[in-house]
């Protein structure tokens, strides 16, 4: 049977994961929101996760795919954290603008 | 009975000391000190030489090995006789949280019991930097406070030697790999050739000149001596400095004989350019305990050049001298002590006139001061004639500078003493010797000549271990 | 018996120096009659032990106890009595026995009087061991104490910060030789093994030290350093004149008699080592010959009257290491002697003339004094024509035995030495004229209390006067009682000089040159009654000569400076600049963090641009690079 992933090859997968994770780094590194960059730190986390079903589709090894799942569930757990933090620090300095977040330098 | 119940009884003082409270805490201190000192007594009495060995560790090997031979007796008796009348000139004060104080006196004291009994590499390092800790503690806590200076010198000074003791350990750590033992038997029959021999001579060499100190190192003395209470001071100048001249005769010179015969010349000349150079410093100050740090640089360099030297005479000279100078300095810096007490200054422009108001006092320090200078029949005078004879015999011209010190120790001396004790009063009252500060000070300077008219008893406990260590300091060829 | 007679000797004045100290303070006159009843105790006993070494001709060894023990030999504490030492003893004692009397009456008003009494029986104790003791180091015990007495009594009036001057220059002037005399011991001991006189002298005989005569050179040379030291010659002779701070007695005492003799006696001992270093000997005798010129043409234009005494002794010690020099110990020991006497008499003299001027010390300001202290003036002149050489006083045979010496063995010297004497009778009776004669040039104050002092001083006064006069029977020429008395313990006596032709017209030489120095002292002060200049006006080379050479400055310029500004340099310069490189290694971990603190800037963009470039970096590195 000849899946999709052979026809279209495994080298698109990894591009596409490739551009998806240096979109999310550029972001990280650019943009100073914290609700933005916490989105780009997903699309990087994202991208890796496709990046995992595809080599585990490519070496017919279900391992890829159970780690897919554990890190969504993980990921979603870590959102739902930074999310709340994010809201706390608004309610304290009035902005999420990580610039702003000095008050632990030393 | 065993020697180490001398460390037992210092260590049980130091807890009985803080447990007594700071009311009794320097009156138990005291009876500590004295009931070691008798012991110790004692045990010069029986001339009880037996070394003593436990294992301690089988990997690393490790034990705990005393040797008390005359040399480390002589040495250990020094410390346990001055830590009394360490404590008697501190009676009078008030001092503040005493019963850590005198603990961490009688503590330290113990460690540098423990120091010079060792006679395994690895406890010797152990006692070695358990006694800087509570000087450096006593130094930090009870410091003079009057400069915010005193927190970094005395972190200088502990950083400072104990960077220093890391090299001692570095050659340690080689040694027990060359020999696979620390036991200091062992080590002198180590067999290592001459390059091997002078880099451990050289991490020895770093430990001792900082802790003596010899010329280049010394830079943490002064200003720790200005600093530190004067009971630290004391400890410091009196006996601990003691320990590094004593390890360069017990560790450096028999382990590493080659090196020793072939760079001591160096060494030798770095020593005495201590003493001219202490001297010379020594003239120019106006802290009075900065003067006696610089003149205690001086003497000191002088034993170290015998020490180096590995000539027996320089050597039995360089003991004698080490209890010579203990007694010495700690009567100089208990007079600077006294003067201390009644004006509140140390500064040599601020002072004078003292004899006029003082006669008692200032024949007293006249007495310590004439010893200090070494005067014939007081005891530094047969320590450095020992000691410039030992050294003279291997090049008369190291008798010769080292000799300047008679010269120009009288110079800055007498001219301090001028300074301070003669010329026209300052008005200010100034009470004559109490009874405590006089009994003291004579104890210190009955010692002092009584020894120099008589010193045949050090000389007899001294002499056969000194001519045992010659075997390997001097080895036949 | 004989060793409690010599503790008994020794240890008089210690107890004595104990007792003033301890048990006389505010009790008057006590401390004095303590102090002269410890030394006149000391002089019975040197008086019976001398006895009886002058009959048994043997001398007396006495072992105390084991002192210093070296590897290669043992330094003993034991004593040497022989014909030497006791005769050093006698004037010692005897002339301190006579000095303490003086001085119970010289310091009469003095608050500190115990102590000066106890430093002084402290001194004695220490010149009675400097003398007896049976090595150098015991003698070099004394030596150093006897420094000690000095520099305290020098200093006796300590609120005076001159006169702690010149007791601090004393004692480190002093301990420059002692470090010569140490090393002489130490070559001593590293060539012969013993530093005892006795078993010395056996090794030299026995021809121990040929091998090694250049070591036993270099020995003498820095015995002869410390000599030079403790008895004022050059180069290390300014100390003496400034030491006339302490008060008179001890000038008379200390710097006239017996301390500054140290040197002399203790050359004396190690005789047959001199012998045996030729070149040493001569140095010797040219530094003594030198010294004595120098200090004889200072002498000639100083104004104050101790310090005119002081130079002359520094002269006359010079003329007694010329005769050591020459080999002529026991020509030496007898102008020792002699001088001992009549320069005590000189200082006692002109003590008494400070007492009853109050305190004056100017020649200037006196004069005319024969009129009212009739016993000063007479015993001041006797002494005056014994130093001068006027036969038959002491002083003539002494000194004229030292010129025929020199004429003997070396011209130069000999002329040296004779135009010294002339100087000396030149100043000397300058001095006599100006103190005594003319006119009296006070104040009207002082002329009215002007007096004789009491019998306290004028007792001592007129015996001193006696010996002076009568002191040179003891070595008459031809006729030498020292001379056999000292034989046994000189190695080699020179031969009696016999009362030849050559001999005669040298002593008509020598008192002619003393009676030129006489007659032109007469002319300048009695005839044309002259007072020398003030200060202000006195210039050129005389004002060279009034400021002593300017040697005190010379040697402040070459010596005492420098070491004050190398100690300067050291503690200005060298001490911070040492610390801060050790410290540098702080320095350096400081600088260190603080780079590294500003890493941590708190900016989380920043943090993170970190974060990527170092994922990329790792990137780079495991994929491009291995």
């Amino acid at each position: 049977m000849e899946t999709i992933l052979q026809e279209i090859g495994i080298e698109t997968y990894l591009y596409l994961s490739a551009l998806l994770f240096c979109i999310g780094v550029f972001g990280l590194l650019l943009r100073r929101n914290a609700i933005v960059m916490f989105m780009s730190i997903e699309i990087m986390l994202n991208a890796v996760n496709l990046m995992l079903v595809a080599f585990s589709t490519f070496h017919q090894d279900a391992a890829g795919q159970v780690f897919v799942f554990f890190s969504m569930a993980v990921a979603a757990a870590e959102v739902a954290v930074g999310l709340a933090v994010i809201v706390a620090i608004f309610r304290n300095i009035g902005s999420i603008d990580v610039d702003q977040l000095k008050n632990l330098k030393g | 009975m065993n020697i180490t119940i001398l460390l037992i009884l210092l260590g049980a003082g130091a807890l009985a000391t803080y447990g007594a409270g700071n009311k009794w805490a320097p009156k138990v201190a005291l009876g500590f000190s004295i009931l070691t000192f008798i012991c110790a007594l004692t045990f010069v009495n029986q001339h009880n030489s037996s070394d003593f060995i436990v294992k301690w560790f089988s990997n690393p090997n490790v034990s705990f090995a005393i040797k008390s031979d005359g040399l480390a007796l002589t040495l250990v008796l020094l410390t346990t006789a001055l830590v009394p009348i360490i404590l008697l000139t501190s009676l009078n004060k008030e001092i503040k949280n005493a019963k850590s104080f005198y603990a961490l006196v009688l503590f330290m004291a113990g460690a540098m019991v423990g120091t010079f009994l060792a006679a395994d590499g690895f406890l010797y390092y152990i006692f070695w930097e358990l006694a800087l800790l509570p000087i450096f503690m006593i130094g930090l806590f009870w410091g003079d406070n009057s400069t915010g200076e005193r927190k970094k010198t005395m972190m200088r000074f502990f950083v400072f030697t104990f960077a220093g003791s890391l090299f001692m350990l570095g050659s340690f750590i080689y040694l027990y790999q060359k020999v696979g033992s620390f036991y200091i038997a062992d080590l002198y029959k180590a067999n290592l050739n001459s390059t091997e021999q002078f880099w451990v001579f050289l991490g020895f060499f770093i430990a001792y000149a900082i802790k003596i100190p010899i010329l280049p190192f010394h830079s943490w003395q002064a200003k720790t001596y200005q600093f530190a209470p004067t009971v630290g001071t004391m400890l410091l100048s009196g006996a601990m400095l003691k320990m590094g001249l004593y390890s360069v005769i017990r560790w450096q010179m028999p382990i590493a004989p080659l090196a020793a015969k072939e760079y001591g010349p160096v060494f030798i000349w770095l020593s005495l350019a201590g003493v001219v150079y202490g001297s010379l410093v020594a003239l120019k100050q106006d802290n009075l305990k900065k003067l006696m740090a610089y003149s205690s640089l001086a003497h000191v360099g002088l034993i170290a050049a015998a020490c180096y030297s590995g000539s027996q005479d320089a050597i039995t000279g360089a003991v004698y001298q080490m209890v010579g100078h203990g007694f010495v300095i700690v009567g100089l810096f208990y007079c600077v002590d006294i003067i201390h007490s009644r004006y509140k200054t140390i500064q040599i422009s601020d002072l004078g006139g003292i004899r006029t108001l003082a006669p008692k006092f200032t024949s007293l320090f006249l007495l310590v001061l004439v010893a200090s200078i070494g005067l014939p029949g007081t005891f530094n005078f047969i320590g450095e004639f020992t000691m410039l004879y030992g050294l003279g015999a291997q090049n008369i011209s190291y008798a010769v500078v080292g000799g300047t010190s008679i010269i120009l120790g009288a110079y800055y001396m007498l001219k301090m003493f001028q300074n301070t004790m003669l010329g026209t009063t300052q008005q200010k009252p100034f009470d004559d010797v109490s009874w405590s500060e006089g009994f003291t000070l004579i104890l210190i300077i009955g010692v002092l000549f009584y020894f120099g008219m008589y010193p045949k008893p050090l000389h007899d406990l001294i002499a056969p271990s000194i001519a045992q260590l010659n075997v390997y300091i001097n080895p036949i060829k | 018996m004989e060793t409690t007679f010599v503790l008994l000797l020794l240890l008089s004045p210690f107890v004595g120096f104990l007792s003033a100290l301890f048990f006389a303070k505010n009790k008057g006159n006590l401390a004095g009659y303590i102090g002269t009843t410890a030394v006149f105790v000391s002089f019975v006993f040197t008086v019976l032990l001398f006895n009886q070494v002058n009959t048994t001709k043997n001398p007396i060894h006495i072992h105390l106890f084991e002192w210093m023990q070296l590897v290669d030999f043992k330094i003993n504490f034991s004593f040497l009595l022989d014909q030497l030492s006791l005769l050093w003893l006698l004037f010692v004692t005897g002339i301190g026995t006579l000095i303490h009397l003086y001085s119970i009456s010289y310091l009469h008003d003095d608050e500190n009087r115990h102590k000066y009494f106890s430093y002084l029986n402290l001194f004695l104790f220490f010149m009675i061991l400097l003398v007896i003791g049976s090595n150098l180091l015991i003698l070099f015990i004394g030596w150093e104490g006897v420094g000690l007495c000095s520099y305290l009594l020098i200093g006796f009036w300590h609120t005076n910060q001159n006169y702690n001057d010149a007791a601090k220059k004393a004692f480190i002037m002093n301990r420059i030789g002692d470090l010569g005399f140490l090393i002489g011991i130490f070559i001593l001991g590293y060539v012969f093994n013993t530093l005892d006189f006795v078993e010395l002298k056996q090794a030299v005989i026995a021809g121990n030290a040929y091998s090694q005569l250049e070591w036993v050179g270099l020995a003498t040379l820095c015995l002869f350093i410390g000599a030079t030291g403790k008895s004022a010659q050059l180069p290390l002779f300014t100390w003496l004149p400034d030491a006339m701070a302490g008060p008179t007695p001890v000038s008379a005492l200390i710097h006239a008699a017996t301390m500054v003799t140290a040197g002399i006696f203790m050359i004396t001992r190690l005789d047959f080592m001199f012998d045996l270093t030729p070149a040493v000997q001569d140095l010797m005798a040219y530094v003594g010959a030198f010294t004595a010129l120098l200090a004889a043409t200072i002498a000639c234009f100083q104004n104050d009257i101790k310090k005119v005494l002081a130079y002359s002794t520094v002269s006359q010690l010079g003329l007694m290491f010329l005769a050591l020099g020459l080999g002529a110990y026991q020509v030496a020991v007898f102008h020792v002697i002699t001088h001992a006497f009549f320069k005590a008499c000189l200082f006692l003299g002109s003590g008494s003339v400070i007492h009853g001027m109050h305190g004056e010390q100017d020649i200037r300001n006196m004069g005319g004094l024969r009129h009212k202290m009739k016993t000063t003036h007479i015993t001041f002149a006797i002494s005056t024509l014994a130093i001068s050489g006027i036969p038959p006083l002491a002083g003539f045979f002494s000194k004229d035995e030292i010129l025929l010496v020199a004429f003997h063995e070396n011209t130069l010297l000999w002329i040296i030495a004779a135009i010294a004497s002339i100087l000396t009778a030149y100043y000397m009776f300058r001095l006599l004229f100006l103190t005594f004669y003319g006119t009296f040039r006070g104040t009207e104050k002082q002329a009215k209390e002007l007096c004789e002092s009491d019998g306290f001083i004028t007792f001592p006064l007129v015996v001193l006067a006696v010996l002076a006069a009568v002191g040179g029977a003891i070595s008459i020429p031809g006729n030498s009682w020292l001379e056999n008395y000292l034989k046994p313990v000189l190695s080699q006596a020179t031969e009696a000089h016999h009362l030849d032709a050559t001999t005669l017209t040298l002593m008509a030489t020598a008192v002619v040159g003393a009676l030129i120095g006489l007659g032109i002292a007469f002319f300048k002060f009695i005839k044309r009654e002259e007072v020398p200049m003030t200060d202000d006006r006195i210039i050129g080379f005389t004002s060279l000569i009034y400021d002593k050479y300017k040697i005190d400055e010379i040697y402040d310029f070459i010596i005492v400076k420098p070491i004050n500004l190398l100690g300067s340099f050291g503690k200005n310069v060298i001490e911070p600049n040492l610390s801060k490189m050790i410290f540098s290694v702080d320095a350096i971990t400081d600088s260190l963090g603080n780079q590294g603190k500003k890493l941590h800037n708190g900016n989380l963009g920043f943090y993170l641009f970190a974060f990527v470039f170092g994922l990329c970096a790792t990137v780079y590195y495991l994929f491009f690079i291995r």
